[in-house]
């Protein structure tokens, strides 16, 4: 890139292919609608599972275990049971005939040991803070203190800690089958041949390091009984996959058990789960009949809440000397941590196709290496797999940069899918549907002000300025909208990928739309409200969207890889189309003519041609009152719709960071970071630009500074938020965001997923601008969170 | 057990807790002032932030009996008469939420800031606010929301 | 988390205090309560008794005293921010204050509960040993160099309860820095250099270092002091600050080893002397 762009030519250009569509007049969709969530959550009307309060209700605390790995020798709670105000006291003998084993949904390969796992320890502990057993007291203070008075006896057992010892025959096992969870390949291309004679082949080892999600709601838990079913509230994304399966594990009946998910606060991946604390606190209501809440504390989460990415990365990437890509090779172990847990063994897998990123190869291979370790088992988190994958591309296309002189730029532009080359099927397999990389890489160039930044760190090398200044690229896709389910089937997971909307008109014209999503701050109320008010051509305001609580929303598959639009929008959408179709049928029954001399234009059924006319409203109340019905139409005017794509949808976008780096102290501080990503079309711009910022702290916190650390004997040093460094508003930069919009063919609203872009682009653009800054001191690579010792220590 | 006064959102309260209890679980479990939760054990977070005697403090790090006598202000107490506080409104205008779990402490740590520096730098509100964590927003807009309140109070 | 039952003491005055602190080794002072409640609830600490000495007049305010400001131990990092008595007679430790923990903590955390907490990686310790304060406590008075012991370990006796501090008022001609590297806004020091400098024609006169996070204690970079004295701004303040880590002793944790440390109060040194000298 030499031609610094002119940002209001390119934002013509743009405007003029259509690449940015305004909202038509008098449409909802594309508005910047402030969101229907905020009143209850800025006025502290919230329903956080921690706030239900129930008469009788009793208090959990759970006992944990300090040792990484142990065999249990001895439990006695009877110490517990003499405290002030505890019911009850429980070991994990007393759950072993009715507690079963935490499920795993995703046996991604026939070779897959998926182990027992009990939600609470019996016979051994095999990471640290396993629950091996409880209280349950009047008073959470009481319950707290009860914990102390229980004793248990570990015979220690070695820890596993390291992937690459633990795949040794010399190491300790963490379970009986071995440390070896599955293996899983995939190749096209003749990789042999791309490699041979390579004019450039470049080797590198990437680590991702664990991380703790941290979502800011900690998990809470309240299940009671009448003494027929069960309800149970608990902080989730995902309460139609839990009553599935807790349904599985308990023996609780599905019928009799309504699962909700009431305000949540965050998730990112970690509420994507069947936690042992859900089943335990069903067990225990069960047990009790009383209701029981279950509130966990910060630093029980850190070590309890399923954690993310930890894995180690071989990448031979094997290109032509212009640097056109040959082929690209992927050898990845993933720790799993010390059990599968719901999608834990496929996390890797979300990444196996996107390793490729948006660059066009001849071969390309991955091998992958589930691991057991005694530590937390790891799970969906913020892109899970993707932005891992990603990472590796994006830092490995720099290197290649790198090796051949070129800006890291033009290396890409050389490998890059072309605009008009989609419908593109790439080496992975997959079918990228729709794309303009070029477009918005010129429009990130642009705001960046590329050239210049170029200039002043050409001239910062000059003067051996102690701030060094780097710029850093990624140009990413990621794979989301997940459905399909007949893709997700090739590939062994247990669900579909479908989802659920139903929508009804209420007598007063009011529409009440239910879906099988559940929100967690995406907004989902204020954009499923724009999409129905537009196809209904009713107000915004008389849209209300439920979600979350199995009773009102009976089918859904929830919430988790920027799928809640994509899928679950388009089924509203969908059931909207139904309604209208049914509305039509009245109308013309009304109107007296047929169904196909009808218009429909702002809520209202015209005769062509004429002003006789009925609005959706007036055909609500028809329904209703059922007075005169066309012959074989029931009084009501409701559908229902499931929707499952055909394909994933694929956003991509075009991140560029500048890094000033401290050279005396090794402290890196982001000085500009432009994101444009392409989300296909838009609903709101607002909740789109939001989801960008989050993502983007998400990633670049990944880089800059998250870690979960364990010393020597496996226990976990990070499990408060004074040791897991999250950062404030103080430690991150203003973003510019903007968009280009290249509509995804593969669902009628054009909408591709936003909730998992930012984090996904957003590492290897920080990471490739800090060793951009060192590459004059031979630096090429620093092992994430570039901490300024790790920085300071690649340059002394 | 110690028995302490408090006026909580303008509503005056004498209890008996004992020593430990905290001042966000007097709120939350005894008054039933939910609308502060709590998001961590080290007070980083500041989800639980409130005004006490008008100053901004982390309610998790303060025993109740330390605020006997005194004067607590939580997010539920900053409408008035039905109509948000500037700063809440400001919040909704500028999308600065999404869980919102980080509101309630935000949104004091917000208005406390004002209270100290009326027309904050960008810089300045980043700082101000350096106590509180947010997982969502990346705070770009609560950064904006902060300048929108600012412009709102001083006209 | 939940801290573990203890009793509650607000003593009615400053003897009811200590002698509910002297009668019972596991008593703790209660101040702000901003590092105190965190341990409480992680259960790392186990006291008896909390004796609230925040209402007791003896421990309140903030006063010049002539050639030195009287801080109370109550006075929070809050008030001596804003304090013109601190601002005006000894900048530094508003300089240091400010940047302690966040605007909420600083609204409770106090003055005289850092310094008697003796954190070695906390801002204050620091600031009061290169200002050479004088603690005041309930039986006598204890110089800064006297008072920090080891790791959370002051010279405070059995019932023995700070009071205040004298801070000198080191008068014209002096500047001030402090200087704290930290890896996110709200995380604790890795290193931090407290400086006053005494600058006249163009060199230093006189400097007093105090380093955060390089030892079990507080420490003075004594070496550096004496190299600096009577140096120009320039690149002999480079090479006496390259000594600044002499004596030190500094841990290995999460966020730097000791080797790290001591490259870092060298540069770190440099830094606030410069700004503390007013170099551009």
């Amino acid at each position: 890139m030499t031609e610094e762009l002119d940002a209001g030519l390119v934002a013509q250009q743009v405007a003029e292919s259509g690449m940015l569509s305004e909202p038509g007049e008098g449409k909802e969709v594309g508005r910047a609608r402030k969101r229907k969530e905020d009143a209850r959550l800025l006025t502290g009307r919230t329903q956080w599972t921690d706030n239900i309060q129930l008469p009788g209700m009793l208090y959990i605390a759970f006992k944990r275990s300090p040792m990484a790995h142990a065999r249990i020798t001895g439990v006695d709670v009877s110490g517990a049971k003499g405290m002030p105000g505890v019911v009850a006291a429980f070991s994990g003998q007393d759950f072993a005939d009715e507690q079963g084993s935490l499920p795993c949904a995703w046996p991604v390969s026939e070779n897959v040991v998926i182990p027992d796992h009990p939600p609470m320890a019996v016979e051994e502990v095999r990471y640290p803070g396993e629950a091996v057993a409880c209280v349950v007291a009047t008073d959470r203070y009481l319950a707290a203190d009860a914990l102390d008075a229980i004793d248990v006896d570990y015979e220690p057992l070695p820890v596993v800690l390291d992937m690459t010892e633990a795949l040794t025959d010399a190491s300790p096992k963490v379970h009986e089958a071995g440390n070896r969870a599955f293996t899983w390949t995939f190749a096209q291309g003749d990789m042999e041949a791309a490699l041979r004679d390579a004019p450039v082949v470049i080797d590198r080892t990437y680590v991702q390091q664990r991380l703790i999600p941290t979502a800011m709601e900690p998990r809470a838990v309240v299940a009671t009984t009448d003494g027929d079913g069960f309800t149970l509230w608990t902080s989730t994304q995902v309460p139609h996959v839990l009553r599935v399966m807790l349904a599985l594990t308990t023996g609780v009946p599905e019928h009799k058990l309504r699962v909700i998910a009431p305000d949540v606060g965050g998730g990112f991946g970690s509420k994507l789960q069947v936690t042992a604390e859900e089943v335990l606190c069903l067990l225990l209501t069960r047990k009790l009949g009383k209701p029981v809440k279950w509130t966990e504390s910060r630093s029980e989460g850190n070590m309890t809440v399923h954690h993310g990415r930890d894995q180690i990365q071989h990448i031979t990437l094997a290109a032509e000397a212009d640097g056109r890509i040959r082929g690209l090779k992927v050898e990845l172990l993933a720790d799993m941590g010390a059990y599968l847990m719901l999608v834990t063994p496929g996390v890797p897998l979300l990444g196996a196709f996107m390793f490729n990123g948006i660059y066009k190869m001849d071969a390309y291979s991955f091998d992958c290496t589930g691991v057991f370790t005694t530590k937390m088992p790891t799970d969906a988190y913020r892109g899970a797999g993707r932005p891992e994958a990603t990472y590796a591309i994006e830092r490995v296309m720099d290197e290649l940069a790198d090796e051949l002189g070129l800006d890291p730029i033009e290396v890409r532009r050389r490998n890059w899918i072309r605009h008009e080359e989609f419908p593109y099927t790439t080496i992975a397999g997959l079918t990228y549907d729709s794309g303009n990389y070029e477009a918005a890489t010129e429009k990130a160039l642009a705001l960046f002000g590329y050239d210049k930044l170029r200039a002043e760190q050409a001239d910062r090398r000059d003067r051996g300025d102690p701030v060094q200044l780097g710029i850093g690229v990624s140009t990413y896709t990621e794979m989301c909208g997940l459905a399909p389910s007949r893709v997700l089937g090739s590939l062994a997971y247990a669900a579909g990928g479908w989802e659920h909307g139903s929508v009804r008109m209420l007598p007063t014209g009011k529409v009440e739309v239910v879906t099988g999503t559940s929100p967690h701050g995406q907004g989902h109320e204020t954009a499923w409200s724009q999409i129905v008010a537009d196809s209904l051509g009713v107000p915004f305001e008389d849209v209300a969207v439920m979600h979350g609580d199995t009773a009102i929303s009976h089918k859904g598959m929830d919430t988790y890889g920027s799928r809640s639009l994509v899928v679950g929008g388009m089924a509203v959408l969908q059931a909207c189309e139904k309604v209208k179709d049914k509305a039509r049928k009245l109308a013309a029954h009304a109107l007296e003519c047929s169904a196909d001399d009808l218009d429909f234009a702002q809520g209202s059924f015209t005769v062509k041609g004429t002003t006789s006319s009925k609005t959706i409203q007036e055909l609500a109340l028809a329904a209703f009152a059922a007075h005169d019905l066309p012959d074989g139409l029931e009084p009501r005017l409701d559908a229902d719709a499931t929707f499952d794509p055909d394909n994933f949808s694929f956003p991509h976008g075009t991140h560029l960071c500048a890094i000033e780096v401290d050279t005396e102290t090794g402290m890196a501080k982001i000085r500009k970071y432009v994101a444009v990503d392409d989300v296909g079309r838009v609903v709101n711009p607002l909740i789109v630009e939001g989801q960008v910022h989050g993502g983007l702290a998400q990633g670049i916190a990944q880089a800059l500074f998250e870690e979960a650390v364990h010393d020597a004997d496996g226990n976990l040093l990070t499990a408060t938020m004074a040791d897991y460094l999250l950062p404030s508003a103080a430690d991150l930069p203003d973003f510019v965001t903007d968009r280009t919009e290249t509509p995804a063919t593969s669902n009628p609203l054009g909408v591709k997923g936003v909730g998992e872009a930012g984090t996904i682009a957003s590492t290897p653009a920080v990471v490739n601008a800090i060793v951009d800054a060192l590459r004059p001191r031979g630096v090429h690579d620093i092992q994430m969170p570039c901490t300024p010792e790790r920085i300071w220590r690649a340059i002394r | 057990m110690p028995r302490i006064a408090v006026t909580v959102d303008g509503i005056g309260y004498e209890e008996d807790v004992e020593p430990r209890l905290l001042l966000v679980h007097l709120l939350r479990d005894r008054l039933g002032k939910t609308g502060t939760p709590i998001g961590c054990d080290t007070s980083n977070c500041g989800a639980c932030t409130v005004m006490l005697d008008g100053k901004s403090v982390k309610s998790c790090s303060v025993l109740a009996v330390q605020a006997d006598g005194g004067d607590v202000v939580t997010i539920e107490g900053l409408a008035a008469n039905g109509t948000m506080h500037p700063m809440q409104q400001a919040f909704h205008e500028e999308h600065a939420l999404q869980c919102g779990y980080c509101t309630p402490g935000m949104v004091i740590a917000a208005i406390d800031l004002l209270r100290q520096n009326p027309d904050p730098s960008e810089e300045a509100i980043r700082e101000g606010l350096e106590g509180n964590l947010c997982r969502c927003t990346g705070y770009c807009n609560i950064v904006r929301a902060v300048r929108r309140g600012a412009a709102v109070k001083t006209p | 988390m939940i801290p573990a039952p203890f009793d509650y003491l607000r003593p009615a005055s400053l003897r009811e205090a200590s002698e509910a602190l002297a009668s019972d080794e596991d008593a703790k002072v209660l101040a702000g309560g901003q590092s105190l409640l965190p341990l409480l609830r992680l259960r790392l600490s186990y006291p008896s008794l909390l004796v609230d000495v925040s209402r007791l007049s003896e421990l309140t305010g903030i006063r010049d005293e002539g050639d030195h400001v009287f801080i109370g131990a109550m006075a929070t990092h809050d008030d001596v921010t804003r304090s013109a008595e601190v601002t005006a007679g000894c900048p530094l430790v508003a300089l240091a204050a400010a940047t302690v923990a966040d605007p909420a903590v600083r609204h409770r955390g106090t003055f005289g509960g850092s310094l008697a907490h003796a954190d070695p990686a906390g801002d204050l310790p620091a600031v009061a040993l290169a200002l050479e304060c004088v603690m005041v406590t309930s039986s006598r008075e204890i110089p800064a160099a006297d008072f920090f012991l080891d790791y959370l370990e002051t010279a405070l006796g059995p019932g023995e309860i700070l009071l205040g501090v004298k801070v000198p008022k080191l008068g014209p001609g002096w500047g001030f820095h402090y200087e704290k590297f930290h890896r996110t806004a709200q995380a604790w020091a890795i290193v931090g250099v407290a400086a006053a400098v005494r600058r006249s024609n163009g060199s230093i006169q006189e400097a007093r270092i105090g380093l955060t996070n390089m030892g079990p204690t507080p420490l003075r970079a004594l070496a550096t002091e004496t190299a600096l004295r009577g140096v120009e701004l320039g690149d002999a303040v480079a090479q006496a600050c390259s000594q600044a880590a002499e004596g030190t002793s500094p841990t290995a944790d999460l966020h730097a080893q000791p080797d790290y440390r001591r490259h870092l109060a060298q540069v770190l040194t440099q830094r606030a002397i410069r700004a503390a000298a007013g170099a551009p």
